[in-house]
Order: structure tokens, then C-alpha cells, then sequence
């Protein structure tokens, strides 16, 4: 029930990918989609009134259930991340480029990241994977100040990568 | 002048009771000790789960304003900077006026208490340090004062409010070193937990905080493994170097002025440790005497605010300004919310613990009348 976050402190890859709505390689390369990584049974749903295609329904009639996505009526739209309160919806497009991906993810630090930087992107427990480049950084009032920043992301790496490195100015760490 | 309804304690529980007892058309006075109403609101400011119902993806600093708007509108009497500080025999309620530095009486039809919990704290060699601290007092630095309370950090206990706060201190410039628990699991969300994984924040389950040291203040924090026993593993020691150190291990309810009052009480570890007995209407063993929100078994401010809608649309029925079928209605709507909030692995126990209290409670009236 509680799986690997309960004693790691961040999902498995596996037990993500065993999810029955993980999407399929197919799907993946099609274009833009919400990964919803969100396993325990909490009372909480925002995210089925935020998508606009009812592409996501829940394993129970009540809103202890777990979200699960629609793979094909999903339009990758974004609309369901910032409306998440445990910043747990992502999505990935895998029809960028050729070699690059992105990940679009829920960031609530600032200054926000600047748009071309490149920055070490993370893994889901905050280790260094490879150089992202910031393809967008959005904001604007109906986030309720929950910005959106969209890194391009080598293909190999965009099932891990899930963060940017969190540093700031002014803070030391020594 | 002899108020209706008078309410202790503005958080999420008492701003709920005094709008609906308000909004029914009772006269209603609501005593704050703080500056400000809004109890922990205005300390939230992450986003709220639940369902459109409950604010869902609401940050509690928004739900705050919205209250309060609500509560000026409903025509909410209140009283800030005004600390009760007895219960007495005959009704009375004392309330110290800081400003004025009297103390003065009030008598009303009916009483909700909406005090809610302190925080635990656990002790070690050198936790009277200065930099050691609760990990809501840290927040209130943070996030209500503009301070921050250190700048490399270890957080004892993984609860969500360890997690939330770790989170808000590394938005504020923080730096935290980890997050230490004596469970071998996170108690808190893993949304939350996975929230600060992402920032590399790594946790040590199965350890404890074994020393704090320091000259003036916090330099440095050792923990240690424990086993299943909890106790210290020798030779497992870490040592970090931080400034500070949170304490994030649990709340207790604040049931001295309920009991003062006489309300019958239970522990019940489930909810919190000593917990005010009381009935659907969240009316206790004394009659007219309501308590709601954390003095009635920590819980959520979603679940607190609802526990407060209920005590004041009650408190209103029984003074005759709403028809039973009217009240009826709205209790509905608010058990429905109460009940949705604790589904799932992480609302059961409460809710268990809940119900168990329910069975509890003799009959409204069995305690001391006010």
C-alpha cells in the first residue's frame, strides 16, 4: 500500500511503469502526455475536474481512488499539473526532436529558471542524470502561482529525469 | 452584552463554527489570543488535497482570506489579542485583554471551543540550544515573519508536517541536511516526500536524534540508528553540520480549557493523545459546550474547518435559529465532507478513532452543566 515511496521517499521506476495506465511505447512517441505519479489513496481529485477531456477517471467512485489516465483521450494538454497539491503530474513528449524529448514539471522556486539555460537535470531522488536545456517557463495567475517549466531532455533519460537541480544565489550551503 | 454563541480560538475550526452559527443568525463573539485570525492558515501556504468541496488546490493562505471575508460579512464580533484564561463555575469565561491588560468576563448561551493543539517535542542533550526548535514555530518565522530561522537544517520527523516544512524552508533559501525518523516508513504523503526527494534531501528511517552541540546556539546535530526496540545502535552515529534543528513529532490537543469546563475527555493516541469526548453535533459531556478542529483529535485543517461548520450550525439549532429539518440538511453536507476526508490508508485510523470516541460520549448533559 504504502510501496517504495513510503520507505525511499520517492517512486520506483517499476512500480511506476507497473501501473495499469502507464502509457505504451506507441502512445509515448505519438506525443504529449501526463505521467500521473500518484499511488496512495489520499482524499484528493482536483485533477479529474482540471482535465478538460475527462481523460482522467479514478479506480474508485470516491476521491479516496487512484488517478488513472485515459492514454488516448489525453491531449497532453498541461492543464492537470499545476491543479495537483502534491506536484505529482508530468508531462512528457517524446515527439520533440529526433535524440530530445521534454518534461514539463511543477516548479515553485524563484528566481525561475530562464529560458535556453542549460542545468543539471535530477532523477526522481534528486541525483544529477545529464545536461537539460529550459525550452519554457510559464506563469501566469490561473497556475495559482505554480510555474510550469518545460526542459528538453536526451530521450534516454526522460522516464528518469523528473527535476532540475535546486540551487539559488544568496543562500550558501557552507 | 450577552452573546449567543462565543467562540475560543479564530484557526480553520473556529472560523467555520462562527460563520455558520452567524450565518443562521446568532450573535456570535470570536476570542482569538493572536494578532491575527486564521490560526495555521496563513502559515499553508502549499495547496490543499481533497475535492473542490474541501478547497481542493487552494493554498491555506487564500482559504484564510476567504474566511475571514466571510466571517466580516456574516457579522462575526471579534476580539483579537484576547487570551482566555479561565472557565469558570457559573459560565463565566475570563479573557485576558493584552492591550488594555484587563481581565474581563463573558457569559454566553453557548460556548465552542476551537483551541487546537500544540506541537510535541522530544528531548536530547543540548535540545534547549538555541536553534532547536519545533518545526511549526520555524514556519511561523518563515512564512508569517519573513525570518528565516536557519540556513542548514535537520528536521526530526517525517510526518507531513516535517515534509511540508522542509519543502517551504528550501523555498524560503534553506538548506535541509536531511529528515530523520524513528518509523522504518515516512508517516507523511509520498507526493510530499517525493517533493523533497527531487531537491536530493536525503531520509534516515530507523534513526533518532542523539545530541545537539553547540557554544551559544546549534552547531552541530548527531543522530544514531535504532533498533526494533528504539534504542541506539552504537557505532551508527552521523554528524551534521547545521544550525538548526526542527521538531516535527506530532501535536497534542490543548484540552486544559475544556476540561476546566468539565468535559469529559479519553486518551486516544490515534488523534492526538487526550481528546475531547463529544457527540455528532460535536457538543460534549457538558451541555452547550462545543469543541471542534484539533482539540477534538488532530486531524487536518480541511477536517477542522468542517468539524467547526458542524458546532456552529448546531450550536444555531439548539438556540432555535435554524428548523431542525433546515440543520439537518446541512449537517448532511458537512458529514458527507467529513467522511470523505478520512477515506483511504492515511484517514482511516482517524476515522476509526473517531467513531470509537462517538461511542464514548454517555449522553450530552452527563458532565457539569455550564
Amino acid at each position: 500500500m504504502f510501496h517504495d515511496v513510503g520507505s525511499k521517499g520517492y517512486i520506483s521506476l517499476e512500480e511506476l511503469k507497473a501501473k495499469e495506465d502507464y502509457p505504451t511505447v506507441e502512445r509515448l512517441e505519438k506525443g504529449p502526455i501526463a505521467i500521473i505519479e500518484c499511488l496512495q489513496d489520499i482524499p484528493c481529485n482536483p485533477c479529474q475536474d482540471a482535465c478538460p477531456v475527462g481523460a482522467i477517471k479514478f479506480s474508485q467512485q470516491d476521491i479516496t481512488g487512484i488517478p488513472l489516465l485515459d492514454q488516448e483521450a489525453c491531449l497532453g494538454c498541461k492543464k492537470c499539473i499545476s491543479s495537483c497539491p502534491g506536484q505529482a503530474i508530468f508531462v512528457v513528449d517524446y515527439s520533440f526532436s529526433e535524440e530530445l524529448g521534454t518534461l514539463t514539471f511543477p516548479y515553485e522556486y524563484l528566481p525561475l529558471p530562464q529560458e535556453g539555460a542549460e542545468l543539471p537535470g535530477v532523477s526522481r531522488e534528486g541525483k544529477e542524470v545529464c545536461p537539460v536545456t529550459v525550452v519554457k517557463v510559464e506563469q501566469r495567475p490561473n497556475l495559482n502561482k505554480t510555474a510550469l517549466v518545460t526542459i528538453a531532455v536526451p530521450k534516454e533519460y526522460l522516464e528518469i529525469v523528473r527535476f532540475i537541480k535546486y540551487r539559488r544565489d544568496g543562500v550558501s550551503n557552507e | 452584552m450577552l452573546y449567543d454563541v462565543l467562540i475560543v480560538g479564530g484557526g480553520p475550526a473556529g472560523l467555520g463554527a462562527a460563520i455558520n452559527a452567524a450565518k443562521a443568525g446568532a450573535s456570535v463573539l470570536l476570542l482569538d489570543e493572536n494578532h491575527l485570525l486564521g490560526g495555521q492558515l496563513f502559515k499553508q501556504i502549499h495547496k490543499f488535497f481533497g475535492s473542490q468541496d474541501h478547497y481542493a488546490g487552494w493554498r491555506g493562505i487564500d482559504i484564510g482570506q476567504k474566511l475571514l471575508r466571510e466571517a466580516a460579512e456574516a457579522g462575526v464580533k471579534i476580539k483579537l489579542n484576547s487570551r482566555v484564561v479561565g472557565c469558570l463555575e457559573d459560565g463565566l469565561i475570563s479573557v485576558y485583554e493584552e492591550q488594555t491588560g484587563k481581565l474581563i468576563g463573558y457569559k454566553s448561551k453557548k460556548v465552542i471551543l476551537a483551541v487546537g493543539a500544540k506541537e510535541n517535542a522530544v528531548s536530547f542533550p543540548g535540545w534547549t540550544l538555541p536553534g532547536v526548535m519545533t518545526a511549526g514555530a520555524a514556519q511561523t518565522f518563515a512564512n508569517v515573519h519573513g525570518v528565516l530561522p536557519g540556513k542548514k537544517i535537520l528536521v526530526i520527523g517525517s510526518g507531513n508536517v516535517g515534509l511540508i516544512v522542509s519543502y517551504q524552508l528550501t523555498q524560503a533559501g534553506a538548506d535541509i541536511v536531511a529528515i530523520v525518523d524513528a518509523l522504518p516508513g515516512i508517516s507523511g504523503y509520498g507526493v510530499h516526500a517525493s517533493k523533497v526527494s527531487r531537491l536530493g534531501i536525503p531520509f534516515y528511517l530507523k534513526h533518532t536524534i542523539s545530541r545537539a552541540s553547540g557554544e551559544d546556539r546549534v552547531q552541530s546535530a548527531e543522530i544514531v540508528q535504532i533498533d526494533k526496540s528504539f534504542d541506539p545502535i552504537p557505532g551508527t552515529e552521523k554528524q551534521f553540520k547545521v544550525d538548526t534543528v526542527l521538531l516535527a513529532v506530532g501535536l497534542s490537543p490543548k484540552v486544559e480549557l475544556a476540561t476546566m469546563l468539565g468535559c469529559d475527555f479519553h486518551y486516544e493516541p490515534r488523534l492526538g493523545g487526550h481528546t475531547i469526548l463529544h457527540d455528532k453535533n460535536m457538543e460534549t459531556s457538558v451541555k452547550g459546550v462545543y469543541v471542534c478542529g484539533d482539540l477534538a483529535g488532530v486531524e487536518e485543517a480541511s477536517t477542522a474547518l468542517e468539524e467547526g461548520r458542524l458546532a456552529g450550525v448546531a450550536a444555531a439549532e439548539s438556540l432555535g435559529y435554524l428548523e431542525p429539518s433546515q440543520a439537518l440538511r446541512l449537517k448532511k453536507d458537512i458529514w458527507k465532507n467529513l467522511n470523505e476526508l478520512r477515506k483511504g490508508t492515511f484517514g482511516e485510523a482517524r476515522r476509526d478513532a473517531k467513531e470509537h470516541l462517538l461511542t464514548m460520549l454517555k449522553e450530552v448533559g452527563s458532565g457539569r452543566v455550564v
